[in-house]
This record gives C-alpha cells, structure tokens and sequence, in this order.
C-alpha cells in the first residue's frame, strides 16, 4: 500500500522583501493504486508543491503535514524521502556535467534499494529503460541531462522512474514539450509504473492531452497556492473549455 | 614573403625585438643578479608567502638529491650532460630566481631523451623522492623529444623536501608528447618548479600538472613555439587541504604564427587557509598571426576558509588571429545538482562525491596514462574522504 496525505501545507519563499507565502494550506490525499492530475494557471504553486514535497531547501514549510504511509515526510532529508518511495519527475531537470548516466542511475539504485544492483542484469535493464524511452545506448555513457534536448531530459526522467520504482510518484508538468511521439512514449512508462501493486501518481500538467493517455482517478484545480476544486476526469475537460476565470479572483 | 617564412625570420629575432612587450614575464637570464631576492610586492610574488619557502630563495648551495627511480622504455636514455650541452639543446633559460637558482646549483643536469622518430607506447616514469624538509634539493632537467618522436613522461614527487627544479622540454618538429607533473608530496614539501617547453613545427604537447601534497607549491608552465603549426595544451588538477598552498602559473607565449594554446585547470580547496592560485598569462606576439588560444580555470570551493585566486591576463600585440578567449570561475557547490541527486535517493556526501569527480572527470580522462587516472581518482577520494572526516562544514553561500 502507498498513501500520500498532505494536510493543510503551508509553504513559503525567502524573497527581499521577507518570506512570501505561496501554499496557502494545501490538503490532498492519493490513496493507494490513485492517479491525481494537478491544473491550475502559471505561478499558482504547483511547483512549489511538488518540490516541497521533495524537501528542495529553498522552500520553508510553515505549517501542515506529509506522510507517506503514515510516516513524516517533512521530518525526513531529501535523500530519505526518495528512499521511502517518493520520486519526483521536474519540470526543469538538472545538468550534472562529469556525472555520466549510467554511473548515476546506479548509485541511485543502490541507494534506493539499499544494496547494489545485480550487475549481469542491471546494464540490461538500464539499456531496456532507456530504449523504451527511446534514448539509445550512448545516453548512459554522457553526463546526466548535459546537452540534452528538452524531451529528451524529459524521458530520462521517465526512464529514472522505471528502474526506480518508488511508490509514489509526482510529475511536474513532464508532458510539456513533447511531441505526439514522446508524449506516448512517455505515458506508456508512466501506465507500466501505475501497473504496479499500490502505485501513486500525481500528475501536474497544464493540457488535457496527457490525460488521455494516463487517466486521472481525481483532477484537482490548484489555484494561488490552494486546490479550488476537485472533481472526476470530466472537470479537465471542462477547464480545456471553459479556462480558470471562473476560479480566479474577478478583476476590477 | 609567406606567412612561413616571415615565422622563421622573427623567431630568430623573437626574444631580442620582443622581450620589451611583455610585463608578464620578466626575461630569461642566467644571470642570478636579474633575479633578485623578491620583497613579495612584485607582481608575480604577491600571492606567494615567501616566509613558508623556508629560505629557499637565499639559495644555499646544497649536494642533497631525491632519489629516483625510474622506468625508461627500451630507446629512451636518461643521461648527466653538462650546463653547456643542456643549452646547447635548447633549454630555456631561467626566468625568475628560482629556476636560476636551479641552474645555479643543481650539480649536473639530467637528460631523458626520446630520440627521433621513436614511437614509445609504454609510459617513461620518474618517481622523484625527498627524504626530509630540511634538505634543499635543486633540480636541472632536459627532455628532449627528438622530430617525430612520440612519448609520455610523467614525473611522480613525493616524500618531502624544499626542492626548487626548472625542466626544459625540448619538443621537436612533428613530435607528440605528453608529460604529466604529480606532486604527491608530504605535508610539508615545499616546491618550486618551473616546466619551460619549446614547441617544435607542427608537434603537439600536452603539460599536465597534479598538484595534491605540499604545503607550498609554486609551479610555472611556460611554452613558446620554434615553428608555425604548434599545438600546446596546458592542463592542471589541484586539490588544497587545510592550509595549503598550491600555485600554478602558466604563459602561453605565441612565438610564432599558426600556433595553437588551450589551456585548462581545474582545482578543489577545502579546510581553513586552503589556498590557491592560477595565474593565465597569453601573450600574443606581432608575428603570431592566426593563432588560436583559449584559457580556462575552475575552482570549487567545498568549506568555507578557502581562497581561490584566478587571474587571467590576454596581450593581444596582433590584430590577425583566429580566436583567443578567456573563462575564469569559482563556486560552490551548486545546490540545484546536490537536490537532483539527492532527490534520486543518493546521500548528501555521496552527491557532493559525485558531482567533484564529475567536476574533474574532463581532465582525468585526458589524462591518458592508466595507472596515474587511477591514482587521481582515488587521491581525490581520499581528499573527499578527510572532508568529511573532520567534519569540515560545507561552503555556505
Ligand atoms: N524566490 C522567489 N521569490 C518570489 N517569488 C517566488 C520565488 N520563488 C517562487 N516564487 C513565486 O511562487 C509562485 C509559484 O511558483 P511555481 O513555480 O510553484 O508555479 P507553477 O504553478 O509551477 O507555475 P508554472 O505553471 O508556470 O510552472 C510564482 O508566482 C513564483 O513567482
Ligand atoms: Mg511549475
């Protein structure tokens, strides 16, 4: 079972000018096996969510709660939310110039797993998350995200996902910048993810197109910092429509 | 008159017509009275603490050596010549006190010499060794890489000494050569060094100094050109503990048209009074039309208490060259990586492992000699490995 209940967060930025509150009490539940699809417009704080969630050190929790299957994830490192079972896809992976990908998947899984992968199977496996990915070969041997295009950081993303295997897992719009092709590539690993026993997805997007490929169980409305609504697949639908004016404050 | 000829006629006439040009470097001379005793005000002394060379520059005669041992492949010969002969090479003369003390007072020069035309796939090894920080050592050295000869020296220092050496590398037309410096010596080393390399036409040379041990090291690496068509690179990996001193000064002096530099040093500090220096210096003479240089420093700085100092100095004396350029950086620690690792389960300290040898990975695989890449990385993971061992704190913005 994996449940991830977050309960009124609160969470601020250090800016010149004092902290500025940007979650204003966030409560969102995914159960065990649950999709949650995330919209909401530019700046609302969904980023914010999902890095907070993390633990990114830029971010200061100031009140609410996170647990993972009961325990507190806001008690935890960065690393020891991951190794719980918390992964988060971003919207803007890093480059780790020197790292080469196959030496960090590695470490990666030996840590997440607590022991180091079984060699004979592991380049395998890594080769076969990545052609899935549609990243060939010679991916592992360059630094990690070093150079690559925008879907391809996307992908290898993706392809992380796969042979890490976490509980839950947030992805912070990963469909933005795909085309048709990667879109399905990336769903498709993202639908193998959810076949697991009790996955979690919280899937943060600003376009309905994802969704049909990975079908939300709930989609939340996330407006300044909060959820303003939530509903069943059929409330993105009516966002694609109608917009988010009907949930923004009326403008003067 | 082409371009080629006009090379040849001002390189005989470089260093007499020239050697106003450039504040950089003062002339070469073997004579002891144009290198006086430096105050520390000078230019090139002001990051040097003179107090720690532990009156090396007083330039007390001294018989004491560093033991060597070597491995020299089948064709190569390691030989004493005598000052005449060394110059008669072609060595470049001493252009600061230390190397003239060198010259001054080490007993006889030693030549390596790669004859002509020899291919040498296997290494040729010096491991230089000094017993005690109370011996002065001065070295004299030649290598002389014969037209079309292709070799990798590598000099390894380690034990302990106050050693001040100046090495000529005679690099002849067509030659490949890569030479690599390990200063692997005990805490308390103090060394001087200066590596002068003539670049013959059309050879390649590749200089790379490893500077960990010590607690002073002051080195220069110095090439100029005898012919068009010369290709220099310049490469350096320094990390500096608690204390350390580590100084690497390099010039780059296009002597002669259609010659290449790049140069590239990487360094770490860490711990209190850990401190470094690199000093670029191009100098572009008039002849050298259609030259090519780029130079390049990175430092991370992994605890607070560290000073990096990077200065790099372009003199442009010609309007005609293809490209020169310039990047100079120290940082931190950037949390945007450390966070993407870590957010894939990795550790703290496994994260910041990962991105340092990240940070040195380029340089370590040019590296190009199996046994010394091996011993980088482990000495990088041994430095690491003191980090965290006294708890050092980490760099805070
Ligand atoms: N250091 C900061 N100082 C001031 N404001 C900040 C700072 N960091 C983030 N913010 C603000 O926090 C708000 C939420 O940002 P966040 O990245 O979470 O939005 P988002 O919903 O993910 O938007 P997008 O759809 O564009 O990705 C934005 O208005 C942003 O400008
Ligand atoms: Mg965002």
């Amino acid at each position: 079972m994996s449940t991830l209940e977050i309960k009124d967060l609160k969470v601020s930025v250090s800016t010149d000018d004092g902290p500025k509150e940007i979650l204003k009490g966030v409560t969102l539940t995914i159960k065990d096996g649950e999709t949650h699809a995330i919209m909401g417009p530019n700046g609302s704080g969904k980023s914010t969510l999902a890095y907070s969630i993390a633990g990114h050190p830029k971010y200061d929790v100031t009140g609410g709660t996170v647990t993972l299957d009961g325990e507190d994830v806001l008690a935890m490192s960065v690393d020891e939310r991951a190794r719980a079972g918390l992964f988060l896809a971003m919207q803007y992976p890093v480059e780790v110039p020197g790292v080469s990908v196959s030496n960090f998947m590695r470490t990666a899984k030996t840590a997440v797993d607590g022991e180091a992968p079984k060699l004979r199977t592991w380049v395998k496996d890594v080769n076969a998350a990545m052609s899935r990915m549609n990243l060939d070969a010679t991916f592992t041997q360059r630094s990690v995200n070093e150079g690559f295009s925008g879907g391809e950081k996307k992908r290898h993303e993706i392809a992380q996902l796969e042979l890490l295997d976490p509980k839950v897992a947030i992805l912070d719009e990963t469909d933005s910048g795909l085309d048709i092709d990667a879109l399905k590539v990336v769903s498709d690993g993202v639908n193998r993810f959810r076949e697991g026993e009790g996955k979690g997805v919280l899937l943060i997007t600003h376009y309905t197109r994802i969704l049909r490929y990975i079908e939300p169980d709930y989609v939340h409305v996330f407006v300044d910092g909060k959820v303003a609504e939530q509903g069943g697949p059929e409330l993105a639908e009516q966002l694609e429509a109608e917009g988010y004016d009907k949930y923004l404050p009326a403008k003067v | 008159m082409t371009v080629t000829d006009a090379a040849r006629e001002s390189v005989a006439s470089a260093l007499e017509v020239d050697r106003v040009n450039s504040h950089l470097n003062p002339p070469p001379s073997y004579d002891l009275a144009d290198h006086p005793v430096p105050t520390g005000r000078e230019e090139v002394w002001r990051f040097t603490p003179l107090k720690r060379l532990r009156g090396l520059l007083d330039g007390e005669a001294s018989s004491s050596a560093l033991t060597w041992t070597t491995e020299i492949p089948a064709g190569v010969t390691l030989s004493e010549i005598d000052a005449a002969t060394a110059r008669e090479i072609g060595e470049l003369a001493p252009n600061d006190r230390p190397s003239a003390l060198a010259v001054a007072n080490a007993a006889s020069p030693v030549l390596l010499d790669v004859p002509a035309d020899l291919e040498v796939e296997e290494p040729v090894v010096l491991r230089l060794h000094g017993e005690s920080v109370d011996d002065v050592v001065w070295g004299h050295h030649v290598l002389r890489f014969g037209a079309h000869s292709k070799a990798t020296v590598v000099l390894v220092h380690t034990g302990s000494a106050r050693y001040s050496a100046t090495t000529s590398v005679v690099v002849g037309d067509g030659a490949q050569v890569n030479v690599l410096t390990l200063q692997d010596w005990d805490d308390d080393a103090v060394h001087l060094g200066r590596d002068a390399i003539r670049v013959g036409r059309d050879a390649s040379v590749r200089h790379t100094s490893i500077s960990f041990g010590g607690d002073l090291v002051r080195l220069h690496a110095n090439v100029e050109y005898d012919g068009p068509g010369g290709e220099a690179e310049l490469f350096g990996l320094y990390f500096a503990d608690e204390g350390q001193h580590l100084e690497h000064r390099l010039f780059a002096d296009h002597t002669a048209p259609k010659t290449k530099s790049n140069v590239l040093y990487k360094g770490a500090l860490q711990g209190q009074g850990a401190h470094t220096v690199w000093i670029g210096n191009v100098l572009i003479r008039p002849v050298a039309e259609g030259i090519e240089t780029y130079e390049e420093n990175r430092n991370l700085v992994l605890t607070d208490g560290c000073q990096a100092d990077s200065v790099p100095n372009l003199e442009i004396e010609t309007g005609e060259i293809e490209g020169a350029g310039h990047a100079s950086a120290t940082a931190r620690f950037d949390d945007e990586q450390l966070f993407y690792l870590r957010s894939r389960g990795v550790s703290d300290e496994e994260a910041r492992r990962l991105v340092l040898h990240g940070f040195f990975n380029d340089l370590i695989r040019k590296v190009g000699v199996p046994f010394l890449e091996e011993q980088i990385t482990a000495t990088v993971e041994d430095e690491l490995a003191k980090n965290v061992l006294k708890g050092y704190r980490p760099a805070t913005a």
